[in-house]
């Protein structure tokens, strides 16, 4: 640091790794719903739209087992919802605990390993690996050591979403940009205070980006592996309706899935917009 | 470069010397660059770019260490960043994620102090930035931005101030307003201010004394005293004085190479047309 030139321009704070939460900006830039001719708009669009293939599943006499109608698969959310809840639940003990420890450990050694760049060219290719992996393939290794509870599935979704949370956190510590850091520098900060004062907060969109694709691959995960084995989550129920044939039921449960998804989503698009906005 | 005065300058640069050692090779950026600054004066630095400005500014600051030579604070040696000098830098440098006042208390988080509020409100009155402290970087013009700069580095009342090419990226009718801020706020603190900059005119409207540095390895080239009363209205830039003055260290920075060459060149083929016919 102390023998870099000093340079400055506004390309090199992103050190050619730009940042986008752009991709969270659909939301910001279209459903504004402003007017209730827009919301009309919207409740039209969606009415003839489910509505149209209501009709047409109907009309062509679509067998139930193929593809049940919306009004169907709604009745079956409505009328299963209790029986379906308890699997909600485990699916969301699974997907919160997971998630929480691959995070954190995602978060530190992004910290850690990019305070030394030599030690990070080492270890990339193995991160790299752990990215590209689909964790759902460890799960049936996971299952005959550690039986059908929660154990294996925890551990599935803390592998897949820890390393998604690391290269992404890493790529935001990465972001170096040294007039910030020669500004805290000339009053004295602290390697810990420039840390945490300095490259937290610049990492920290880049981090949110992180966390989101993090969750939503550990929803993946858990959902996959409750797939493979065990008797409950969401991912069993899957397997248990199509298996009888329950397609109703079946699309309700895919319904939640979605839900949960969108509600992922969302979450880290607000907190993104309340702590990270500064980054356009 | 010392002019004779016996007391020990407000900050003294000897024989300063910085070599960068990178990739393609050692760049001498500083070569045995001497200057003395003195208590509550107004330096400029001016130079053709690339010629060593910011080095010099940086290790003035103590956030550069020197390949050989020293930089004395008060007669003492500097070694690192020091509570008593102030930066400015290029492109105010606030931090994006805090709003005007998080970013004016930056430097006491750091610090571990607690916010002068007084002075802090006087400085943001100062330079007409009241009730703007609950806005973010990105929602103020550059000429705001950069106040606000000025503001967060006079917060800790340092005696140095270093100011680094501040105003190189405001258009010009903001950047006289900056520069006649900047003599305002001297008037009022005469904080010793160490200015770098691109503008030969706003070396002269704002400084007591311009200093020319020479292109890489960078060298003290010329030294200029500017003998404007303050506070100085921008009618002295009209003058005939100033726009000498202008033009002789424009000449040292960019003559020695633009110069010669053209006039014997013509010349010779004026005789080559004479002698034909």
């Amino acid at each position: 640091m102390s023998d870099a030139i000093p340079e400055f321009s506004k390309s090199k704070s992103g050190d050619g790794q730009e940042v986008s939460l752009t991709n969270l900006s659909a939301f910001a830039s279209g459903p504004g719903i402003k007017s209730g001719k827009e919301v009309a708009a919207i409740i039209a669009v969606a009415v003839v739209i489910i509505g149209g293939i209501e009709l047409a599943l109907r009309l062509f006499h679509v067998p139930l087992y193929i593809m049940p109608p919306p009004s169907s698969i709604a009745y079956a959310l409505f009328d299963e919802f209790p029986l379906i809840a308890p699997h909600l639940g485990y699916t969301l003990v699974e997907l919160v605990s997971g998630f929480a420890i691959g995070a954190v450990v995602g978060l530190v050694l992004a910290g850690v390993i990019t305070q030394f760049p030599f030690a990070e060219k080492i270890v990339a290719p193995y991160i790299l690996l752990l990215v590209t992996t689909p964790m759902l393939a460890l799960v049936p290794l996971l299952i005959l050591r550690f039986g059908f509870g929660y154990t294996p599935r925890i551990i599935a979704v803390a592998l897949a979403a820890g390393p998604m949370v690391m290269i992404n956190a890493a790529t935001g510590f990465r972001r170096v940009d040294s007039a910030k850091i020669a500004l805290a520098r000339s009053y004295g900060a602290s390697t810990l205070q420039i840390f945490w004062k300095i490259r937290a907060p610049m990492a920290l969109p880049m981090i949110l980006v992180g966390l989101m694709i993090g969750a939503i691959f550990g929803l993946l995960t858990a959902v996959g592996a409750e797939m493979v084995g065990g008797g409950f989550g969401l991912g069993n129920r899957l397997t248990t309706y199509s298996s009888m044939i329950q397609m109703p039921q079946f699309f309700a449960v895919v319904l939640i899935l979605s839900t949960l998804g969108i509600l992922i989503y969302v979450l880290f698009f607000l907190i993104g917009k309340k702590w990270a906005s500064w980054e356009a | 470069m010392n002019t004779g005065e016996t007391t020990t300058p407000k900050l003294g640069v000897q024989a300063a010397t910085k070599i960068y050692h990178t990739a393609s090779g050692d760049l001498l950026a500083l070569d045995r660059c001497s200057l003395d600054v003195r208590a509550n004066e107004i330096v400029s630095i001016v130079g053709p770019s690339g010629c060593g400005k910011t080095t010099l500014l940086w290790s003035m600051s103590g956030l550069h260490g020197l390949t050989s030579g020293e930089i004395r604070l008060d007669g003492a040696r500097i070694t690192g960043p020091h509570p008593d000098i102030g930066i400015v830098f290029q492109e105010a440098n606030l931090l994006p994620w805090r709003n005007l006042d998080a970013n004016i208390r930056f430097p006491f988080e750091i610090k571990g102090e607690k916010p002068d509020r007084a002075w802090i409100a006087h400085l943001l009155n100062r330079v007409g930035l009241d009730g703007f402290g609950g806005k973010f970087p990105r929602e103020l013009s550059g000429g705001m931005q950069q106040r606000a700069a000025i503001v967060r580095a006079l917060a800790l009342k340092p005696s140095v101030l270093l100011m680094d090419e501040p105003f190189g990226a405001l258009d010009s009718f903001t950047r006289e307003e900056m520069n006649r801020l900047v003599e305002e706020i001297w008037l009022d603190t005469k904080t010793t201010i160490v200015f770098i900059t691109h503008s030969i005119e706003e070396a002269i409207f704002l400084s007591d004394r311009v200093v020319v540095l020479s292109a890489r390895p960078g060298k003290v080239a010329k030294e200029y005293r500017v003998p404007f009363a303050r506070p100085r209205s921008l009618e002295i830039m009209a003058t005939k004085e100033v726009f000498d003055l202008t033009n002789r260290i424009k000449m040292d920075i960019v003559g020695e190479r633009a110069r010669p060459k053209a006039p014997e060149q013509e010349r010779a083929s004026a005789e080559i047309v004479r002698i034909r016919p």
